[in-house]
């Protein structure tokens, strides 16, 4: 039998894929343009299935405090939200990391700053993948391009948030949230029980067994050498991360003069701006980052000589450029184009600033 | 084949739910569709606008700014969306409330009356599907059969009673559109 094909918003696959996924809980606040995650999650009842717990909290700061909790509990949770929602979040997200606790955040990014406005924008890459909170410290970083990618990466980012004891974020916006494409649904998986979680994350504080020292789940630490090595703890593993998990999708790139590098929804507008280009006899190749952190750092750098030139194409004033040139050590010239505060830039345009920031 | 529809209106005239009827509808033939919804203010009873890709290919880009079709149904509509049109395309209006009728001579026009028609037909919330209708006669991308079964599965099941009446008006949409101009 084939598997039954869906057309829905990303958003809605996101809590369709949570359900399926097995995760334990969503603690979410509305906010525009993600609420349709958290109203699938309602409309679907998953606490009278799964025994999945969905719950409206009275802010974002409280539902962040609630991933907390039920983290620390060794559960698979999750909280989505959209950019001034994710501001709030900080402080919690920086408790999580400094703690290890895995959990899945999804932010489905809106222009900004401040209040902004409601349409897509990709400005938070620098809060999601340089720390939007204090310390050190770095967050798994998933940028889905397609609805297919929205249901996929949820399984995945609580994987690897698991795996790693981290937390995961996906980083998407409001074009990849509200558009609707087809999609397969995952098989559901049950919930782990509770003496599989104490099996699998013997650090979750489950309840104390008699014969065992209490589990403590906290970031403190007033002892700064003891903190010193904490931080040397948390960088090894950061570090293993980024020589285990770097995910990346390259398109015509081999016989590329020009490459774009763009993310999520961008990278899908500049597919086509590929196209196009290629239509118009200019070879442009394509490079899609999945993981912005870790970010695919040796891909770029291998194509860095071969090309006369990148262009980071993102809904923000130039944001990734900056890992770019990083990769690229000044070996090709490295230029940005964006929009800003919610507008989507269209594929042609893409051309056109292609054009003429390399003379073509 | 890849069509790119802009579906464009006011906010309540169902110019979303058409936008997903049609990429049902496709997607009961098995095409690779993406819908993509203007969702600001404009829900709220502005203008609304809705990208639809209908394509035998994978799509790239969902966001697209030249259309093979434009379906307008208010004049703010038609001055943001008619010079988006490719030459050669087609132009889909309703007259009604149409103050000033499209200027372009490269593309062709039609007109569908939908608003009179639905009124004639005792059914305001007909509107859209005559749209539909117009358009399924001068650009048949999918069959009448797989649009009725997208209806079907974009509908809740309490509506089901509602899908003759939608088999009407598509058909009534059919009958009505008028060609006002080809291509010079």
């Amino acid at each position: 039998m084939s598997e039954e094909i869906f057309l829905m918003k990303g958003n809605e696959a996101i809590a369709h894929a949570a359900i399926r996924y097995g995760a334990d809980g969503y603690f979410g606040y509305p906010i525009t343009p993600q609420s349709e995650i958290m109203e699938t999650l309602m409309a679907e009842t998953p606490w009278k299935t799964t025994g999945m717990v969905v719950l409206q909290a009275e802010s974002e700061t409280a539902s962040i405090n609630m991933v907390y909790g039920g983290a620390g509990c060794g559960k698979a949770v999750m909280t989505s939200s959209s950019s001034p929602g994710m501001s709030l979040m900080q402080e919690g997200i920086s408790y999580l990391a400094g703690a290890e606790l895995p959990c899945l955040l999804v932010n489905v990014m809106r222009g900004g700053p401040g209040l902004g406005t409601i349409q897509p924008s990709q400005a938070d890459y620098f809060q999601t993948v340089k720390g939007g909170g204090h310390g050190d410290y770095k967050l798994i970083t998933l940028a889905p391009a397609s609805v297919q990618e929205m249901v996929d990466f949820v399984a995945l980012g609580f994987d690897m948030s698991f795996k790693y004891n981290n937390p995961a974020v996906i980083l998407t916006d409001g074009v990849i949230g509200q558009m609707m494409e087809k999609v397969t649904l995952p098989e559901f998986k049950r919930r782990r029980t509770d003496d599989e979680i104490r099996e699998q994350c013997p650090w979750a504080t489950l309840g104390k067994p008699a014969n065992k020292k209490p589990n403590v789940i906290t970031s403190l630490e007033l002892d700064p050498y003891k903190m010193e090595i904490n931080n040397e703890k948390f960088q090894a593993k950061y570090k293993q991360i980024e020589e285990e998990f770097v995910l990346f999708e390259e398109k015509n790139c081999e016989d590329a003069e020009y490459i774009l590098v763009a993310f999520g929804s961008m990278a899908r507008i500049c597919q086509k701006t590929m196209e196009l280009a290629r239509e118009a006899g200019i070879k442009v190749g394509l490079i899609r980052p999945i993981t912005l952190w870790p970010f695919p750092t040796e891909v770029i750098s291998k194509y860095a000589s071969k090309v006369a030139g990148m262009l980071t194409v993102e809904m923000n004033a130039g944001q990734m450029i900056e890992d770019v040139r990083l990769a690229v050590e000044g070996k090709t010239k490295v230029e940005h184009f964006g929009r800003l505060g919610g507008i989507v830039p269209t594929p042609s345009e893409v051309l056109v600033a292609l054009k003429s920031k390399f003379d073509l | 084949m890849i069509q790119e529809i802009i579906i464009a209106g006011f906010g309540g005239q169902g110019v979303l739910s058409m936008g997903k009827i049609l990429a049902y509808s496709g997607l009961m033939e098995n095409k690779e569709v993406s819908w993509f919804p203007s969702y600001g203010p404009e829900q709220r009873g502005g203008t609304a606008n809705v990208t639809v890709i209908l394509s035998d290919n994978e799509i790239s880009s969902p966001v697209v700014n030249e259309f093979d079709i434009a379906i307008i149904l208010n004049q703010p509509s038609l001055e943001k969306f008619e010079p988006t049109v490719k030459p050669g395309g087609i132009l889909i209006y309703d007259p009604n409330g149409i103050h000033r009728p499209p200027q372009r001579k490269d593309i062709h026009v039609y007109s569908v009356a939908a608003v009179d028609a639905a009124t004639e037909m005792q059914n305001q919330k007909a509107f859209n599907m005559i749209v539909l209708g117009g358009l399924l006669k001068v650009s048949p991308m999918v069959d009448l059969e797989h649009v009725m079964l997208g209806l079907k599965k974009s509908l809740p099941e309490r509506h089901h009673k509602l899908l003759p009446m939608n088999e009407q008006a598509i058909l009534k949409g059919m009958e009505i559109i008028k060609e006002e101009q080809v291509p010079a």
